[in-house]
């Protein structure tokens, strides 16, 4: 069972609609969310501004392209939910919230492996953060 | 025609000490090769490798490696591994001081 | 200098701990090792063939006294009593425990100091030219440009697990002392024709298994535009670059297989989005770092007693022939301590050695010391009526060697005493070879010649840009060294050319003895180089020298 992690630690999954591949997008009765691999061209993002959800796979956590993703989609003006579902670690939590996700999504294996402590160490991740002084 | 099987010890880092160390057949680490089990059936390396590997808590980076018989016990056959039981030449540091 | 605000203490403070807790982790494992080895690397943390080394970053090679002391204690308590500086300008520790590394970092954060982004597949400690703020060539002092590409890439969320390494390398000075066209974005300051000072971009160089002289991506890049565009580049890099291959993932590659003019094309539209979101605060923090790096209140005194010992002391004479280079203020040298005693390990110093370098530096240094990447040590600013003490006072701990530039001065990686991924041993064909020409007394006589050392196809000792460049590989299970010629660092970077088959262990000694006594033979007279004589004569001459008996063989 997946279990998404924000800043207030672990949560079971509370979006309904489902998730569909980009190239699968149709005209639906739902909000679907949209998975991207995380080899999805930048051109590919345009027009996904209005997406409700999209989440972006890591599928190795040393795979940091969504990360650049995901801040590529912010800068463009996404303003819906945004999630890093795979291997992501703990330690990369504050990148990824950084970066301009709002929640993770990992498995039942890696959750047990790294408790919900592990994530909330660094839901403070708008400290110490060199980026945001640079950028004011 | 099987190829001839080289025979080889598991050797690995110590997680906390980071040097070099070998497995016995009584399933320790040492720090001297000449106390390693050298391993001459491929399959039986193998596994050993696997058993290794699954001590997380004591090595990291677990391989095998080629080894030959000597009067005192394994040795290795490559320079590589050589300095692995030695230490660095510019210095008297490592196992060439702390094992004697 | 540039000393730490609350906020870089307060960061450095917080990542320890989150190391410590990383550490914990993976000894009770919730970590498995494959996930720790990225963080550890993060922290600069590697494991060795004999044990864990720690990198300690010197940010651009600037230390002040109190950090080089904090260095030997840390030496002293955690290690063996040294530490090796490594052509990356920074220090590494060979011995450290598991369990003492977030002690060791605990005590570098106590006088601004981090191992952060030493190592892993992220921006690398940021370097610099070595002269900064002294040259008397330089257009500006670098290092608040480095500082501020530090800040801005340090813990940066996009480029943590890019698909390799990246290295940044910056100067303010024509001549080139940072190699910039060898790093993945070297950074020249330049004036456009206005006069305002701003840079030339250079990307995509670097040296190790595909070694490649970097290409200029802008002419001119104005100073408030250098942290979006260089976030600009390492954004498009982090996409396009290849993470199939570990061999092809370097941005040289990415420029290469997409073309200089794809990669333009992205990277200014990139930034043109990256652009809008800098505000303005970099500069005004630009600003204040580089009021920071203001130069030393420079003294004028006399001089006289200096030149008076010159004639008087020899040895004094030799070592400021070799050692000191041109200051941009009156009356001041710049030192060059070589850390490359004849037979000893370049680039390692004691923890007594960098005490006596500290006290140097504070009391006739204006509390500067800078690593350099050649394994140096430098007292930036020096009077030179101070030198004679100076002097005096390196001669006590062995670190008055008289051979900056030359044939002895020779840059080794750790190679195969202490790295894992070497090939072959550097450290001994280094000490054997200064030793040699020790004996031989010739090292004057041949003047300046840039002999380098890699223990691995990756190239840390540069050995790509040696006039003479060696090799170490393993064949068939042997160590065996090859030759390369004709390499450059500086401003005219060139990629040495293989000169042939490889030489033993035994033999990779006398080789370069017959390369460079062969050398003086050819030279045209005793002011032309070895590599104006390599360039104006080309290999074949160099190459019979190395490989008599195979030249006789193809003439039958
Ligand atoms: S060149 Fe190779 S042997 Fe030398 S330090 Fe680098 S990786 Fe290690």
């Amino acid at each position: 069972m997946s279990v998404i992690v924000t800043d207030t630690g672990f949560a079971p999954e509370d979006f309904t609609c489902g998730f569909v591949a980009l190239s699968d997008i149709a005209a639906n009765d739902c909000d679907y969310g949209i998975d991207l691999a995380s080899d999805t061209a930048p051109t590919a993002l345009v027009g996904l501004t209005n997406a409700a959800m999209i989440r972006i796979d890591f599928p190795s956590f040393a795979d940091g392209r969504g990360f650049t993703l995901a801040a590529m989609l912010r800068s463009a003006g996404y303003k819906g939910r945004l999630r890093a579902k795979g291997h992501v670690l703990a330690d990369q939590y504050a990148m990824a919230r950084r970066s301009g996700f709002d929640e993770v999504e990992i498995d039942g294996a890696l959750a047990a492996r790294q408790p919900a402590e592990q994530w909330k160490f660094r839901a403070d991740w708008q400290n110490h953060n060199y980026q945001a002084r640079l950028r004011g | 025609m099987s190829r001839t099987f080289i025979p080889k010890v598991v050797t690995a880092n110590a997680l906390l000490e980071g040097d070099a160390v070998w497995l016995t057949e009584a399933d320790t680490w040492t720090r001297d090769i000449r106390d390693a089990e050298l391993l001459t059936d491929e399959a039986h390396a193998d596994l050993r490798l696997l058993e290794a590997q699954s001590r997380k808590a004591e090595i990291a980076g677990a391989y095998l490696v080629d080894a030959k018989q000597n009067s005192d016990g394994p040795a290795p056959t490559h320079f590589r591994e050589e300095f692995r039981t030695r230490g660095p030449s510019n210095y008297p540091h490592g196992k060439q001081v702390e094992l004697s | 200098m540039y000393t730490y605000t609350d906020f870089d203490e307060a960061f450095v403070r917080e990542r320890v701990a989150q190391f410590r807790g990383q550490v914990e982790r993976r000894i009770d494992g919730s970590l498995t090792e494959d996930e720790f080895k990225p963080l550890r690397l993060m922290n600069g943390l590697y494991l060795q063939l004999h044990a864990y080394m720690l990198r300690v970053a010197v940010p651009y090679g600037t230390l002040n006294p109190t950090q080089m002391r904090k260095l030997a204690d840390i030496a002293d308590r955690w290690d063996k009593g040294y530490g090796h500086f490594t052509t990356r300008q920074n220090i590494q520790y060979n011995w450290p425990k598991l369990q003492d590394v977030p002690d060791m970092l605990e005590a570098l954060a106590d006088v601004g100091m981090h191992a952060i982004q030493t190592s892993g597949n992220t921006i690398r400690n940021v370097t610099a030219d070595h002269f900064a703020g002294a040259a008397a060539d330089e257009i500006e002092d670098p290092r608040a440009i480095a500082e501020l590409l530090r800040q801005w890439s340090t813990d940066h969320p996009e480029f943590q697990f890019l698909p390799r390494k990246f290295k940044i390398a910056v100067t303010g000075a024509a001549h080139d002392r940072a190699v910039t066209k060898a790093h993945d974005i070297g950074l020249r300051m330049v004036r456009n024709d206005a006069g305002e000072a701003g840079f030339e971009v250079i990307v995509g160089g670097g040296l190790g298994r595909t070694p490649m002289v970097g290409k200029v991506l802008r002419n001119f890049l104005p100073k408030a535009d250098l942290l979006p565009y260089c976030e600009a580049i390492v954004s498009v890099y982090n996409l396009l670059g290849r993470r199939d291959n570990k061999y092809k993932a370097r941005i040289k590659i990415t420029v290469h297989e997409n073309g200089l003019e794809k990669i333009q094309e992205l990277v200014e539209d990139r930034f043109a989005t990256i652009r809008a979101g800098f505000s303005g605060h970099d500069q005004d923090l630009l600003a204040k770092i580089e009021a920071a790096f203001a130069p030393p209140a420079f003294v004028t005194k006399s001089i006289g007693g200096y030149e008076a010992t010159r004639l008087a002391n020899p040895a004094f004479r030799s070592w400021t022939d070799t050692n000191l280079a041109e200051h941009k203020a009156n009356g001041y040298a710049i030192v060059s301590i070589s850390i490359k005693k004849h037979g000893a390990t370049p680039g390692d110093a004691t923890s007594d050695q960098m005490r006596v370098m500290a006290d140097l530096a504070e009391t006739y240094g204006h509390g500067e010391l800078r690593i350099s990447h050649e394994q140096n040590v430098i007292l930036p600013h020096v009077h030179k009526s101070d030198l004679a003490k100076v002097y005096a006072a390196l001669r006590q701990v062995d670190l008055a060697t008289a051979n900056i530039g030359l044939a002895s001065d020779i840059i080794a990686c750790p190679g195969m005493d202490y790295c894992a991924l070497a090939t072959a041993r550097s450290i001994p064909i280094a000490q054997e070879i200064a030793t040699r020409f020790d004996e031989l007394e010739i090292e004057h006589e041949i003047g300046q010649l840039k002999i380098k050392i890699s223990g691995c196809i990756n190239a840390c000792g540069h050995h790509h840009v040696g006039h003479i460049g060696i090799l170490g590989l393993d064949r068939a299970g042997v160590e065996s060294y090859q030759i390369t010629l004709g390499g450059d660092g500086t401003e005219t970077t060139t990629i040495g050319e293989r000169a042939g088959r490889g030489f033993s262990a035994d033999e990779i000694v006398p080789a370069i003895e017959r390369l460079v006594t062969g050398y003086l033979g050819l030279r045209r007279d005793a002011d032309e180089t070895f590599l104006q004589a390599y360039r104006r004569l080309g290999k074949q001459p160099f190459k019979s020298i190395l490989y008599p008996a195979q030249d006789k063989a193809n003439a039958a």
